[in-house]
Order: structure tokens, then C-alpha cells, then sequence
């Protein structure tokens, strides 16, 4: 069945099992290898990627459900590592392993879209769904505040 | 300048080898060469190699994984730093696996304590050989130049760039000593450099072992035992076979291996595989059997591991007498990657791209099973979504050589969460039986420590090695002043396949420990860093740590309600680490680990902001395992299988970390995993202090 997504404003028609996770989709059928498995059942966050500006879990969201929809993923962030987000995460220097990080920052994205000036409380709402093994938690909350303010709804 | 640690000394003598040069660039390998003799070309094994090309770029080979450590920022830190050039001209190349690497296996925070002089030891003789054609062509004295910045510079101002030697250079003898810097005139090593793995890491370029594409790659996945080595009866593949993208079932000695055109397919085609599991070597072990093993084993006879006068004697005599047991459970690593592995191999040779700890081993695993040599074996490692010990095993890699040789051709095998969380080599679980005994001022004057639990070495090898069994680490060698002694190992064997996890069985001698040193303070009414003070020999790096951690908390000051604090203190790997917990309690509850406070002794720093970053993974490493880590048996095989079970703390439950560096100019110790062990002490010690309430068995529970 051919299903229409845009990914990273490229419109792609793919021929695909509509229940295909998009996870799969990006990783084995783009080559969007930048999203991550983890878990497989929304718990860890690896995969996740913004739909329509909102931070999902791939893993777990079929690629029928998107079909229509703007997917970005991390490599769509950004051409160059700019944005506001990723410079802050290397202010930081904000990553150990790296593995969960595409999934950090995209939901750090989605929070600052909502909330440009986001609370201790706020962060830990939102990024608690990710999870890191390395333990770059404290890193992660010093760099969504040194982002605060730079993150336009819509991005 | 040379360090006398042993841990620095390899036992060989570090040899320096042109390993290529001309016009393409000067190459110096460092550390561990098979011989000395077979001319200029590469017979000696570098664990780093550095080249100049003409252009002046230097590219610094790395030979030890990248797992979030920020090995590959080190290494080229240190051979930079001797070799003066500018970090901006320095590049870092992973290491194709290779005899001449010496020992490329990362594990045991041993990278920079093994690394240091040797890596440095490469950039000096660069920088002589550079310094040395600099002045053969201006007919100047050596001595009379110096290299500065990617230049040589020499008498009256004259200056060539390192790009425009390398060519002559590479024609001159390699220094076998060349000299150090002090580290006092260090520019780089010290400093705060920004990691060169970094930026690929924020734009998802970075490539992870499941981040490799080849073409005409297929994906599998291998339907598992639920029992650990257990086997297939039979199965039936027609099922999995019908649907779209499977190409090929077949049986490996892991399981049954489901090949297809992309991971979703597989993981559908294993979903449709019937499959009838046998129940193992072992199928009626559960907890329960495991914690019965343990307590006969800690019944019955066990071997001394480290004795020192009539400890059985002192405890009959004390003054005071204290026994206590601490029981901790089997852990899953759970690094964010799971397992996997992509492998090609072909009727003569193999290629594979691993996210691996142990390239060598791999290699060699990989060609036993293939039955090929294992030169004919490249191995490549990857980037590794953390590692934490389970990636130093081997099973993965030689899992996907078989299931390529099955699809005849190259392959992806992915471990689903479920396969890595059940198919691990696990933290073993075990029992700490103590004993104390303190004389009528207080002091700690007899102790007993039996250890019951499965050996990794043992299970391993079928024997152990060295004249201590592993089980006995960071339990022996305490430094402390106590004159009766005595600490005793009973090995127990099981069929829970066991591994080595961060900071291995620091983990959980040093929880027992110092709960046990804990409870003795408490029992006696001492303040408990006053009371370490005691057998802590004052001038000793533990006791700094430990007298540091407890100024930097406000240890003794008053905090509010519901608040407490505890210290834990244990030096491994090198390094010695001090930290103060403090926590809240509500409704005489754990409600939040809320600061830590670390206090850090690892020697010279290579990279304080790294040392920092290490400190604070190996806190929420621990505190998760503290806190609700736990693997149960049931049935021969790991019942929990993803993160809704097997919970590691998450941003909510992050404690702020401070972590203060003692300033030393002793060689380099381990940072990977030394701050690890001392986290689940800390925090129930605290725990006791706020509700009176003693935790021996981990998990807290919260």
C-alpha cells in the first residue's frame, strides 16, 4: 500500500506495510539512521521524532498514522548542527555515548516550542520519557535552560 | 618523570616504530611490539599511532572503544600534548582490530592508567624525529631548536612547519626514550577540551553498530530460549516464511535466526516462528533456588582471600561485637543500544562492524566459529551506545558471523530490548556475611568479611586466575588500619551467565562494606566519618577523599526536616572516591536522592570536564541498580525484559552532583567506574539515618 509522508520536508511515497512502526520506516527505509530503537514500546525514548512539531515515539506510531503529516528528524533539525538546541547540547557538552541524544533533543525541541522559558518542573515532565543509561540528565537540564528563549514555535 | 606505578609499568619495555612515512606523512606507533628486530617496517604493535601528513594534519589512531568515556578526546589529548600541535590539526580514527594495537579490549578504567606514558611516549618521539630533521637541515644542534604549534623552531628565527619534515623525519631512527613533558608545561592534558565525537552525536550522524548500512544488507533477528542454553526441539518456519520481506529461517546455536529485507519484517517473521524450547541445562532455577546457593555456600567452607592476625579471636574478645548479612541481586546492563551486530562473512574471510569492547576477542570468536583464520577476520568497532561491561562479551559477534554465513551474505542481527535485557551476563548476585568487632574505645579492631557468589572468571575460564578469586575485589587491599582480618571467598556455581558490569564485584563488596562500617558507627553512637577516620590512615588518598566529601557536603550541619545524609567511601581501579548522599524521606520512605556530594582522587586529569561527566553516569548507573535494579529467575531464565520492569532512574530522579577533583600529581587511575560502587551505601546509609530503618538487601525499592 502506498503511504505519503514528508520527512524533513522531503515528500516520500512509500510502499509499506501500513502497520510498518515509523521507527523502521526512517532507519531501514530512509536511512535515517540519527533515530534510535531502544525499546520498541514507548517506554525509553530513543525514537523519538517530532510530527508535526509535537515529540512521538516512533517506535510505537505506525507509519499509516503520519501519513500526511511533517515528520523531522534529528538530521532535519538543522543542516549544519545549529539549531539553537544542538549548539546548546555542545555548549554542554551534553553528550557520553550519544545513543539516546537524538531522542533528548527533539523532545527538549518540542518542550521549548511550548514552553520557551520551561521550569525545573516543566523539564523534568517532558524529558522524563527519555531515557540515558550515561547519566547526562544534569547536563541535559543545564542545556535546555541555556536554550531557553531561542526555540520559535513551529520549528 | 617516568611513573613507578606498576599499573603504568606494562612489564615490557615500550618500543617506537616508523610504521610508515615518505611522502605520504610520518607515522610513530607506540606500546607493546612483538620484537624489535625486521627493519624499519611495522613489526612492532602500536596501541596508538600517530601520523603527520604533509599538510600538517594529525591523525591519532585509537585502538580502545568509544562507549560515552570520551576515550577518543584522550588519547589524541595525550599524544597531542607531547607532539605540539595545535588540537584544531588533530584527528581521531578508530582502530581496525589488530595484534599490533597490543590489548585493544576497553574495560577496568584501564585506557589511561595503561595509556598515559605510552601515549605521550608516541607524540615525543614524533616531535624529536620532527625537531631532529628540522635541525639536520638548518646543521643546528637539536638542542638548539624546539617545536612549538605544529612548527620547528630554530636559531635566529628560523621556523618550518611539521608537514614540510615528514619526509625526513621518517627517515631517522626512532627514539626509544624520548623526553616528557612535566606537567606542569601541559597546554592540553588538564584542560577542558571539547570532545571530538560530540557534534556527529547532536546531528545523528554518529554511527552506532546498528547505525551500519552495507550494500545488499539483509536484517535478522534470533528467536531466543526463554531459559538461558536452552535449546530448540524443533520448529516450524512455514508461518514466518509466508510473509512478506522473510527470506530465510535457520537454526544457530543461539536459536533460530529470522533473515529478511528489513527489521520489521524479521521481527514479524519471529513473531510467526513456532518454535518448541526445551527448558535448559537448568530449568527449575529460580530466585529463590539462587538465594538458597548462596546462604549453603555461605554455610559452609570458604578460602581465605586475606588474612591478618586472629580476627575469629578478636571478634570472641571484643568489646563490642556486631554481625550483619547484605544480599544483592543479578543485574542487567541495559546499555541504550542493544546488543547487535553486522557481519559479512564470505567462504575465506569475514568483515564485521561491531559495537564491541573486545575487538580482539571478537575476532577470534568470530573465526573459531567460521572456521577461518582469524587474520582473515577484520573487525571494525564502532561507536557503542554505552557498554558498561556487556559489550566486552563476545556472543553477539559470533551470533551474527553464523546467521551471515546462514543468509550468505552480509547481515544486520538486532537484539530486540527483550533478547538484551534476558540474554545478558549478568551483575552476579550475592551474599556478604560481616563481622565486626570494636575494642572499648570504639575502635574497629577485628573484621570478617565472607563472600558468597558466582565468579566470572571461574564460569569463564573453568578456573581462576591470579592467586585471589575475582569475587574478592575491593574486599582485600582496604588500606585500612584493622589488626585482625580476615576475608574469605565461597565460590558458587549456577547457570546464570555472569558478566562484568561497571565497576564489577566493587559493586557489591563495597556496598557491604561500607553499610557494615555504617552500622558499626551507629551501634557505637560515633559520627560515621568520624569513626572511618579511625582506621583510615591519616595522610591516606582515601581518607583525603573522604575528609574533603564530607567539607564540601556540610556533613554535621543541620539540614531541614525529612532530610539526611550518608557517606560511603572505596578506592578501585586506582582511584579513590568519597561521596555524601542526601535524601529526603517522606512517611519514613526514600522520596528523592536530592544532591550528591563526590569527592574524586583519580590522579593527574587528562580531562576534568570528562572526570566529571564519569562521575556523574556512574551515580545514576548506580543509584538505578540502588534504587530498583533487579533481575529475578524464574523457570532457568530472566523473567524481566524491558524498561517497564528493569527501571533505571530517569531526569525526575537525577540528583544534583558536585563533584570535586583533588589536585595530584600521582599517575593517572581509572574514572570509568571507580565513583559507581560508593552511590548505593551513600544513599542507604542516609536512609538510615533519617528512619533507622537499615537496608541489607539491594534494591531499596523506590
Amino acid at each position: 500500500m502506498a503511504i505519503q509522508i514528508t520527512v524533513n520536508g522531503r515528500r516520500s511515497i512509500l510502499d509499506v506495510d501500513p502497520a510498518t512502526p515509523l521507527l523502521w520506516v526512517l532507519r531501514d527505509g530512509l536511512g535515517l539512521t540519527g533515530t534510535k530503537y531502544g525499546c520498541g514500546q514507548s517506554l525509553c525514548g530513543a525514537c523519538t521524532v517530532l510530527v508535526d512539531g509535537a515529540a512521538i515515539r516512533s517506535c510505537t506510531t505506525t507509519v499509516a498514522e503520519i501519513a500526511g503529516k511533517r515528520v523531522t528528524t534529528i538530521e532535519g533539525l538543522s543542516p549544519d548542527g545549529g539549531h539553537p538546541v544542538q549548539r546548546a547540547w555542545v555548549a554542554e557538552q551534553v553528550p557520553q555515548c550519544g545513543y539516546c541524544q537524538s531522542g533528548q533533543i527533539l523532545e527538549a525541541v518540542a518542550l521549548l516550542a511550548k514552553k520557551p522559558y520551561p521550569t525545573d518542573g516543566d523539564i523534568d515532565d517532558a524529558l522524563s520519557g527519555v531515557l540515558c543509561r550515561c547519566g547526562t540528565y544534569p547536563r541535559i537540564r543545564r542545556a535546555v535552560k541555556r536554550a531557553a528563549g531561542e526555540v520559535r514555535r513551529g520549528r | 618523570v617516568a611513573a613507578r606505578n606498576p599499573e603504568h609499568d606494562l612489564g615490557r619495555r615500550t618500543f617506537l616504530a616508523v610504521t610508515g612515512g615518505g611522502a605520504a606523512g610520518l607515522a610513530v606507533a607506540a606500546w607493546l611490539p612483538r620484537r624489535a628486530e625486521g627493519g624499519g617496517q611495522a613489526p612492532f604493535a602500536p596501541s596508538a599511532v600517530v601520523a603527520v601528513a604533509a599538510s600538517g594534519a594529525v591523525t591519532v589512531t585509537a585502538a580502545k572503544s568509544e562507549m560515552g568515556q570520551g576515550i577518543r578526546t584522550s588519547i589524541p589529548m595525550l599524544v597531542a600534548e607531547e607532539l605540539e600541535v595545535d588540537w584544531k590539526d588533530v584527528r581521531v580514527e578508530p582502530a581496525v582490530a589488530d595484534p599490533r594495537y597490543g590489548n585493544m579490549g576497553t574495560g577496568g578504567s584501564r585506557t589511561i592508567r595503561q595509556g598515559y606514558l605510552p601515549l605521550r611516549q608516541a607524540g615525543a618521539a614524533a616531535r624529536e624525529m620532527l625537531v631532529a630533521a628540522a635541525a639536520a637541515r638548518w646543521k643546528v644542534a637539536p638542542g638548539d631548536c624546539r617545536a612549538e604549534r605544529g612548527h620547528v623552531l630554530g636559531p635566529r628565527g628560523k621556523r618550518v612547519t611539521f608537514g614540510s619534515l615528514v619526509a625526513d623525519a621518517a627517515k631517522l631512527p626512532v627514539p626509544q626514550q624520548p623526553r616528557l613533558k612535566e606537567a606542569k608545561d601541559f597546554r592540553i592534558v588538564g584542560t577542558r577540551v571539547v570532545r571530538l565525537d560530540v557534534p556527529d552525536k547532536v546531528t545523528g550522524k554518529a554511527v552506532f553498530g546498528m547505525d551500519v548500512r552495507l550494500g545488499g544488507m539483509q536484517y535478522a533477528v534470533v528467536a531466543r530460549p526463554p531459559a538461558f542454553g536452552g535449546k530448540a526441539r524443533g520448529f516450524d518456519p512455514g508461518k514466518a516464511l509466508a510473509l512478506p520481506g522473510v527470506r530465510k529461517v535457520a537454526p544457530v546455536p543461539s536459536g533460530i535466526a529470522v533473515i529478511a529485507d528489513s527489521t520489521w519484517a524479521a521481527l514479524r517473521g519471529r513473531e510467526a516462528l513456532s518454535v518448541e524450547w526445551d527448558g535448559g541445562p537448568d530449568a527449575a532455577l529460580d530466585s529463590a533456588a539462587v538465594s538458597r546457593a548462596l546462604e549453603a555456600a555461605a554455610a559452609g567452607p570458604a578460602d581465605p582471600a586475606e588474612q591478618r592476625g586472629d580476627a575469629a579471636a578478636a571478634l570472641s574478645a571484643a568489646a563490642k561485637r556486631l554481625e550483619a548479612r547484605y544480599r544483592v541481586p543479578y543485574l542487567a546492563h541495559a546499555t541504550m543500544e542493544p546488543m547487535n551486530a553486522t557481519v559479512h562473512a564470505r567462504a575465506d574471510g569475514a568483515e564485521a562492524w561491531l559495537p564491541t569492547q573486545s575487538p580482539q576477542w571478537a575476532q577470534e570468536k568470530m573465526a573459531e566459529a567460521l572456521g577461518i583464520p582469524k587474520e582473515k577476520v577484520v573487525v571494525h568497532t564502532t561507536l557503542l551506545g554505552g557498554g558498561f561491561g556487556r559489550r566486552s562479551s563476545t556472543d553477539f559477534a559470533v551470533e551474527a558471523a553464523l546467521v551471515s554465513r546462514a543468509a550468505g551474505g552480509p547481515v544486520q542481527v538486532l537484539w530486540t530490548r527483550e533478547d538484551d535485557m534476558r540474554h545478558d551476563f549478568y551483575r552476579p548476585a550475592s551474599l556478604h556475611v560481616l563481622e565486626g568487632g570494636l575494642d572499648a574505645s570504639g575502635a574497629l579492631v577485628a573484621w570478617r568479611h565472607r563472600i558468597a557468589a558466582q565468579s566470572i572468571v571461574q564460569q569463564l575460564f573453568g578456573a581462576q586466575r591470579g592467586n585471589r578469586p575475582d569475587v574478592a575485589q575491593e574486599a582485600t587491599d582496604l588500606g585500612w588500619d584493622v589488626p585482625h582480618w580476615l576475608v574469605e571467598t565461597a565460590l558458587v556455581k549456577l547457570g546464570v551467565p555472569v558478566g562484568w558490569w561497571r565497576s564489577v564485584y566493587a559493586t557489591q563488596n563495597g556496598f557491604a562494606q561500607e553499610c557494615f562500617v555504617d552500622e558499626l558507627s551507629a551501634a557505637s553512637g560515633q559520627d560515621p566519618v568520624s569513626f572511618r577516620r579511625r582506621f583510615l590512615p591519616a595522610g591516606s588518598r582515601l581518607r583525603r577523599v573522604l575528609d574533603l566529601a564530607a567539607e564540601e557536603a556540610g556533613w554535621g550541619r543541620p539540614l531541614p526536616a525529612g532530610r539526611a545524609r550518608g557517606v560511603a567511601c572505596l578506592a578501585s581501579f586506582g582511584s579513590f572516591v568519597a561521596q555524601v548522599a542526601e535524601i529526603r524521606v517522606e512517611g519514613g520512605k526514600l522520596a528523592r536522592v536530592e544532591r550528591v556530594v563526590c569527592a574524586v582522587d583519580c590522579g593527574q586529569v587528562v580531562n576534568p570536564d570528562t572526570v566529571e561527566a564519569q562521575v556523574e553516569g556512574s551515580i545514576a548507573y548506580g543509584l538505578s541498580a540502588a534504587l530498583r535494579g533487579e533481575i529475578t529467575i524464574e523457570k532457568g531464565g530472566a523473567r524481566e525484559g524491558n524498561f517497564d520492569a528493569y527501571a533505571p532512574i530517569r531526569m525526575s530522579e537525577m540528583p544534583a552532583v558536585e563533584t570535586h577533583l583533588v589536585p595530584s600529581g600521582e599517575p593517572p587511575g581509572g574514572i570509568g567506574e571507580p565513583a559507581t560502587p560508593t552511590i548505593a551505601p551513600a544513599v542507604v546509609n542516609a536512609l538510615a539515618a533519617a528512619t533507622g530503618n537499615r537496608v541489607r538487601t539491594l534494591p531499596i525499592g523506590a
